[in-house]
């Protein structure tokens, strides 16, 4: 088990350089540190000394991968890719194009998304079984009929809307909480339920639909029949049989998530101007702040590899018959 | 052009598909359900539209006396703008409401005394034909809708009545009686459900049309533009997104992911470990990295852009691309297992034992038994991108600004909502159209999965 934990993580190692390696040529290639440093000191009037400055200053003038005029084995270390790297993976993010610390930026708005998005995930979990669990109930007659015909028509409404109907709905209209914003401590939680209520709406429609499919899978079963063989009720089938047995593919397919949740949610941050990293990331696009957008693509595979690994655990967790070898 | 292709590709398809009774039958099955024959009438209604939009020719402007080569207007033109002609040109100078007859905004207006006031200044085109708007407005308003109604139904009934005779002819029946297949809904076709659709359908053209010409059916946006006209030319640029980008995404998956399962070995590792690297990092991201990196590209190449038009086009391609890139790992994850899968069946074993190549093999017999896996996450994927369109534009690495989406324009009515009162009509118009093409791709995917997913037979 720990043999294979450790496996994986060092398989990771690869895919990461392959990421940065990705993310450099975008940024790097394409996309000179010449030209970055004129996008940021503006297109007009820069001397050639304001560029070579903004350049040291930020490292970036060294060759892109190979340093031909170094020695030895600072041939490869004297570049600009293996400096930007290497601090990545001792999650050392340096600093951003307009002189921020980016890792105590992101310890900071962590908390905020992770306060949006961890009510999110287990209420929208709780709520989508719930309804999946009542379809699967009520199989194959009307109600399961107009419960999946409501799950594609909320699936097919774009995730702004929910929030732009939601925003006007209960704050424009009813007043009931503010429109936009954030504030620390208990003052938080005015703030933070209407983004996580629009969450778990916007999550219903695909969840629950996804989830009926597997309980349906499972009430096919055999001991399913045997259960029902012996006298069970149905109600008592549903809620001791097969709700165990369904939560193998529902958590083991939501533990991918979890770590990802630290990154907060791009679209509903920023309407609702809390301040995480999703906003961040947001506005770090819009102002091409590169350095902020490659310390945060990097974070993200990490936390995605990490989801995965959490995942292949997770099985033998919930189901004993499987080993990881 | 790319256009032109893609039809005849999907002609080919069908040519093929008719003669293969094998590759028919799930087609059948599609046919025979409600939802899916429901969906599909919209669907086509829907690329109609775009492939309309597509047709695009210049206008040749008058011909000169002294020159006798034709010059062509710099604008481009597409069949459906000539179409819809009227709703193209009647700009108005701001805002107004759905039907509305006066501006949205006051405005100081010189009357004919020679003195001022500020009020709602009459639309130019927007109900210019009413005598007195405020009186004759909602009578005007009823008698076309009836009048568009009676269309429709004349047209609905000559449909019938069209489809009733073919019906006879082809079962081999009096007419009467197909006409009871239809109504009862005995026959193996849904008919009721195609005609109530497509009845609907003619009902919202014929409305729409004898409306619109009168009225800004949907309003109008900032600069005056009738927003019912956006959100039909939006159909393209939801529609292209969703082809190109899965044009872009096939040849990848396909080749890869079926190379990979069947070869295996350090094949498979590589094309294996390309596909994790790309789906760990956050789509999104990615999208907007490469997005944004375009755009600096183009500001410091700016004679290699031209004009307004040919950067917008530049970026829809480039959007495409990226997303292609980004989106084909899942379909390329399925292929894989499933080429594993197959060339340890027993007949692509029997193939390899009599010599055949490689590449004969995966053309002949892989690929035709994974085509299943292929159409059904086409289609599933459709929507999402749909959808994806527009949350990427509200980002601001979606489309051109300058091109009409859906996206565009919620994002553009996120100003509008904070008015008071409230703009809320670009909205609304984005909403309904996406909602309704979606729904429906949703819906017909479904109903393309339960009949081509040898699983669920």
């Amino acid at each position: 088990m720990i043999q294979y934990i450790i496996r994986r993580i060092l398989y990771a190692i690869p895919i990461l350089i392959g990421v940065n390696l990705i993310t450099f040529a975008l940024f790097f290639v394409v996309n000179t540190p010449d030209n970055m440093a004129r996008i940021h000191l503006g297109m007009k009037h820069v001397t050639p000394e304001a560029v070579a400055k903004w350049k040291h200053e930020r490292g970036y003038d060294k060759p892109l991968l190979w340093n031909g005029a170094a020695q030895g084995e600072k041939k490869a270390t004297d570049t600009i890719f293996f400096e930007k790297s290497v601090g990545m993976f001792a999650f050392d993010f340096g600093r951003s194009d307009e002189g921020r610390d980016i890792a105590y930026d992101i310890r900071t708005r962590m908390w905020p998304s992770l306060a949006i998005a961890l009510p999110v995930f287990v209420i929208g979990l709780a709520v989508n079984v719930t309804f999946a669990m009542l379809m699967a109930f009520f199989r194959a007659t009307y109600v399961d009929l107009a419960g999946v015909v409501l799950c594609v028509a909320m699936m097919s409404i774009s995730g702004l809307f929910y929030i732009i109907g939601g925003q006007y709905l209960v704050s424009k209209l009813l007043h009931l909480t503010p429109i936009s914003g954030f504030d620390g401590g208990f003052n938080a939680l005015k703030f933070i339920v209407l983004p996580v209520v629009i969450g778990v709406v916007a999550g219903i429609g695909t969840g629950a639909r996804w989830y009926r499919t597997i309980f349906l899978e499972e009430t096919s079963r055999d001991y399913v029949r045997t259960a029902r063989a012996k006298g069970l009720s149905e109600l008592s089938v549903l809620f001791g049989h097969v709700l165990k047995n369904a939560m193998i593919p529902i958590l083991t397919g939501a533990v991918v998530v979890i770590p990802l949740l630290f990154m907060g949610s791009l679209i509903s941050e920023s309407f609702f101007g809390i301040p995480g990293l999703g906003s961040y990331t947001i506005d770090a696009i819009n102002a091409q702040d590169f350095a902020i957008v490659r310390a945060m693509v990097f974070l993200g595979s990490v936390l995605y590899i990490v989801g995965l690994i959490l995942t292949d655990i997770s099985y033998t967790l919930v189901d004993p018959r499987i080993r990881l070898e | 052009m790319l256009l032109f292709l893609l039809l005849a590709g999907v002609a080919f398809y069908a040519w093929r598909v008719r003669r293969r009774e094998h590759l028919l039958q799930p087609w059948r099955r599609l046919m025979r359900s409600r939802s899916g024959m429901a969906s599909a009438v919209v669907l086509l209604a829907f690329v109609a539209v775009g492939v309309l939009d597509s047709l695009h020719f210049r206008l040749p402007l008058e011909r000169q006396a002294n020159n006798a080569e034709t010059h062509y207007s710099p604008e481009v033109l597409s069949v459906f703008d000539l179409l819809a002609g009227p709703l193209r040109k009647q700009l108005e100078k701001t805002y107004s409401a759905p039907f509305a007859v006066h501006l949205f905004t006051k405005e100081t207006i010189e009357l004919p005394g020679g003195k001022q006031t500020r009020d709602f200044p009459r639309l130019k085109y927007g109900g210019a034909h009413l005598r007195d708007p405020v009186a004759d407005r909602a009578a005007d308003i009823a008698v076309t809708a009836a009048t568009g109604a009676l269309y429709a139904l004349v047209l609905c009934a000559v449909m019938t009545a069209l489809l009733v005779l073919w019906l006879a002819r082809r079962r081999g029946v009096s007419p009467g009686a197909a006409w009871m297949l239809i109504r009862h809904g005995h026959d193996e076709i849904p008919w009721r459900t195609l005609l109530a659709t497509i009845g609907l359908l003619i009902l919202f053209v014929c409305l729409a049309a004898l409306l619109s010409a009168k009225y800004h059916l949907l309003g109008t946006d900032k600069v005056g533009q009738d927003v019912f006209y956006l959100a039909l030319k939006s159909i393209r640029t939801g529609l292209m997104i969703g082809t190109l980008t899965t044009l872009v995404m096939l040849p990848f998956a396909l080749l890869l992911g079926i190379m990979a399962g069947y070869f295996r070995g350090w094949v498979d590792d590589v094309i294996q470990y390309t596909y994790t690297t790309l789906s760990s990092i956050p789509g999104v991201l990615l999208i907007a990295a490469a997005v944004l990196i375009l755009q600096v590209y183009m500001d410091s190449n700016q004679e290699m852009f031209d004009t307004v038009a040919a950067r917008a086009d530049i970026r829809l391609l480039f959007l495409c691309i990226i997303l292609g890139v980004t989106s084909w790992t899942g379909l390329c994850r399925l292929l894989r297992g499933e080429a594993l899968k197959l060339r340890e069946m027993e007949f692509i074993q029997a193939a390899t034992a009599f010599g055949v190549g490689h590449f004969r093999i995966i053309a002949r017999h892989i690929l035709p038994n994974v085509m299943h896996i292929v159409l059904i996450s086409i289609v599933l994927d459709f929507s999402g991108l749909v959808l994806a369109e527009a949350v990427l534009s509200y980002v601001g690495v979606g489309v051109d600004p300058s091109m009409q989406s859906w996206g565009n324009m919620i994002n553009g009515a996120r100003l509008e909502m904070a008015r008071e009162p409230m703009v809320w009509w670009s909205l609304l118009a984005a909403f309904v159209f996406m909602f309704v093409l979606v729904l429906s791709a949703n819906l017909f995917s479904d109903r393309v999965r339960d009949a081509f997913d040898p699983r669920v037979r």
